[in-house]
């Protein structure tokens, strides 16, 4: 390894439950069936991989009042998988995404420590709350839940700094976690704060890599300040080089306030990569993997929860609408919103105007292109580039196709990161918390 | 008289690596048993079950797989999905020991509500059983049709809410979980006492019953069978299997009176069998033989031990006398039972998404 050049962490996402997941190609297989996570997983660990990662979900999204039907939806509950594919990998990190808000400490930091010991040390928690009643519907919770799991929220008062859900939960995990003593005696714990009030033992004894590795996904103030006090790995948004410097250069910087170093983060965005044996192919190909990410339908459907309105009169192959969008609509359910849609809505009928495009047309160009598009020596060149000028610190690689969505990659670029230094060439240690160059959280007994 | 069914705990006191879970799994796999349980609460020392077992899944291929996953302090929902999750990293080997917390010790590490009766947990329980199999049925099998026509992944004709309104819950539905492999992953409930015998009446498709004597187990039997009558079930699709722990550590035991061919004994922990393993297949043959029971739920009082013994002693004694099978003619937990693939609710009735 080159004197000062930073090694690259790799995750790789399962491509899952979302509208970038190409299901209408021949090699799009089962997002169910066990097989599908073993390949990837065992794809991402022939690549040296840092940690596979699993997103979650709690409620099947809804549009125009129905159950969306057009991306690929239904998927397995994450731990029990990645506990099965505890058995069938030795090195790589296992990452879930359970939401703080419909579960309870005890019983998740269990779960999080078994995974722990199973896997010899691999296990990550991606830390999520939910905002609402309408995934409340299908919890205990949610028939009780208050303004206090929000995040952004003014708490219960009960005196002291108001914090929340998703701060205190991830402490008191860390607390149960630390009732047992390195050398295998358990000891009575007793919680009692703003949201939680629970005492007794915790039955699991301290799981090797003392706390599992704790994730943070978003980019909000509010995000990048817990991810600052408690994070290990924030897992953020893809963008422009200087975009990623400032991002990383302000999140860093956050650190020293909570007594942390620059390296106890890691800033892996989540990126999207088609490769090409010439430049050229490489963009016809991240052409045509935009053209089946965006259906007809998934085009039409876009507009709407832009507009906030029913749109399926209109051609996916015309113009778009000369209305204004509904402010404030519900139209669509269970997704993050949009943000300004008066806004959007104006920006997506210039860039028509401005290139002739038709609404799918327009609904392709404006929804992103893949981060990095090339030949395999032109993305390794450019990944190592965003992590040697602080950028990043690696990427959570998100496919488009499961479950072969990751092959190309680790065959034809992991070598290239490898030549430059860039990436490791062997596991050294057998922890998640190795792979990352994390230290080991000190017992707080 | 029907197959003979045996399944055997792994459970282990103080073990956290998965190798030993493997090993013993694959114990009882060798021996052809229908299922392993592994036992749970928020209560004991030890990991979560239904991880280890998940765990165990890709480690074997044959043998069904149950662990306790409790009712009270847990989220339904939640529950449901890992359990359709263990059926479909297992192809179909999953089930599930439904138990409930009684104690205040249990309900303070949760701090959300107050230790209840066990009668009221167990209804609680079957109403988590009962949203359970809505849930697992609220996505037809045939649910994703990846229509390129249309651009649609999925029928949403054919998923369903399931609006379920419970004492303590509701759930709104669908599961995020398409439908398990055997539709409904198999439910396991104890039902020795009270309530929970009314609970497994009208929910398991695998009864527990840990009775010292042939006629208190046949007596429990009937009772289940008659109760599940009550229900509107077909008792034919209730396994009831007497529980019995095993300790086949010193053959000079079973000369003993009140031990090994003089049949089991009431102890602290359980009735409780010691003797030789031969004697033990002479007990389960004769038990089986008069109908008092469809099989045994064999815990074993020293896991690897006794695990050994009965898979080389007492079944193998039982297959060659040609009262147990020698081979797994199926592949999913329902097929070793006997019990067919539950037809989907909302297909049958016609239910409106």
């Amino acid at each position: 390894m080159t004197a000062g050049r930073k090694y690259m962490h790799l995750a790789a996402h399962f491509p899952g439950v979302n509208n970038t997941t190409v299901w209408a190609d021949p090699r799009s297989k089962s997002q169910i069936e066990f097989s599908s996570f073993e390949h990837l997983a065992r794809t991402a660990e022939r690549g040296l991989f840092d940690f596979f990662f699993l997103a979650e979900g709690l409620r099947l999204r809804e549009h125009k009042g129905r159950i969306h039907d057009l991306d690929v939806v239904g998927r397995p509950e994450s731990i029990t998988v990645l506990n099965a594919l505890a058995a069938v990998t030795e090195r790589l990190g296992l990452a879930a995404t359970v939401n703080a808000t419909f579960n309870e400490p005890y019983e998740l930091a269990r779960r999080f420590a078994t995974l722990d010991h199973l896997s010899g040390g691999r296990a990550a928690w991606n830390v999520v709350t939910s905002s609402g009643a309408f995934t409340g519907e299908n919890f205990r919770r949610g028939g009780y839940l208050d303004r206090a799991d929000l995040p952004h929220s003014r708490l219960r008062s009960s005196g002291g700094t108001p914090i929340t859900r998703a701060t205190e939960f991830v402490a008191t995990t860390r607390e149960l976690w630390d009732t047992w003593t390195p050398d295998g005696v358990s000891r009575p714990f007793a919680h009692r704060g703003q949201h939680f009030d629970i005492a007794g033992e915790f039955t699991v004894p301290r799981s090797p890599q003392g706390y599992p590795v704790v994730i943070q996904a978003g980019d909000s103030a509010e995000g990048r300040e817990f991810a600052a006090s408690t994070a290990d790995v924030i897992f953020t948004r893809h963008g422009t080089l200087e975009a990623g410097r400032s991002f990383y250069a302000d999140v860093k910087r956050r650190l020293a306030r909570y007594g942390r170093t620059s390296d106890d983060l890691k800033i892996m965005p989540g990126v999207s990569v088609v490769l090409g044996d010439t430049a050229a192919e490489a963009q016809e190909k991240a052409t045509e993997i935009r053209r089946q990410q965006v259906s007809p339908q998934n085009a039409l459907l876009a507009l709407e929860q832009v507009w906030g309105t029913d749109l399926s009169s209109y051609d996916p192959d015309g113009p778009l609408p000369d209305i204004d969008p509904v402010p404030e609509s519900s139209i669509t359910q269970g997704r993050t919103r949009r943000g300004d849609t008066v806004a959007i809505a104006e920006k997506w009928r210039a860039l028509s105007r401005e290139k002739g495009l038709s609404i799918r047309q327009t609904v392709i160009e404006a929804s992103g292109r893949q981060s990095f598009i090339g030949t395999p020596e032109a993305v390794a060149t450019e990944l190592d580039e965003f992590v040697q000028r602080d950028a990043a610190d690696g990427f959570i690689l998100v496919p488009h196709l499961t479950p072969g969505g990751l092959d190309e990659f680790v065959d034809r670029v992991v070598p290239l990161l490898q030549e430059r230094g860039a990436f490791r060439t062997e596991y050294r240690g057998t922890t998640l918390r190795s792979h990352l160059g994390l230290s080991d959280p000190v017992w707080k007994g | 008289m029907g197959l003979l069914h045996l399944a055997a705990a792994v459970d282990q006191p103080s073990v956290h690596d998965a190798g030993s879970y493997v090993d013993l799994a694959r114990l009882a796999e060798r021996g052809g048993l229908d299922f392993v349980t592994l036992d749970d609460t928020f209560a004991r020392p030890g990991l979560d079950a239904l991880a280890v077992l998940s765990r165990v899944a890709p480690e074997t291929g044959r043998i069904g797989l149950v662990p306790t996953v409790t009712t009270t302090h847990t989220e339904p929902f939640h529950v449901q999905a890992a359990v359709a999750t263990l059926d479909w990293i297992s192809r179909g080997r999953a089930g599930w020991r439904l138990d409930v917390s009684t104690t205040e010790g249990e309900a303070r590490l949760f701090g959300r509500r107050h230790a209840a009766a066990a009668d009221a947990l167990w209804q609680e329980a079957g109403e988590v059983a009962d949203v359970a199999a809505k849930l697992w049925d609220s996505w037809e099998d045939d649910a994703e049709i990846r229509d390129e026509a249309t651009g649609r992944f999925l029928d949403r004709d054919k998923l369903h809410y399931v609006d379920f309104q419970g004492a303590s819950f509701s759930v709104r539905g669908p599961s995020i979980v398409p439908r398990p492999p055997q539709g409904h992953p198999v439910r396991v409930v104890d039902a020795t006492e009270g309530q929970a015998r009314r609970t497994a009446a009208q929910y398991a498709d695998v009864a527990l019953v840990r009775a010292a004597s042939a006629a208190h187990a046949g007596a429990v039997r009937d009772q289940l069978r008659s109760e599940a009558v009550e229900f509107g079930r077909n008792p034919d699709d209730l396994r009831v299997l007497a529980s019995l722990l095993v300790d086949l550590g010193d053959g000079e035991h079973a000369a003993e009176p009140g031990h090994g061919g003089g049949g089991p004994r009431q102890t602290a922990q359980g009735p409780l069998y010691r003797g030789g393993p031969v004697d033990l297949a002479e007990l389960i043959a004769a038990w089986h033989a008069d109908g008092t029971v469809d099989g045994f739920h064999l815990t074993p009082v020293e896991p690897r031990r006794d695990l050994e013994r009965l898979v080389n002693g007492t079944v193998a004694l039982l297959q060659h006398r040609g009262l147990f099978r020698t081979f797994y003619p199926g592949s999913t937990l329902r097929e070793h039972l006997g019990l067919a693939k539950p037809a989907n609710q909302y297909v049958v009735t016609g239910g409106a998404s």
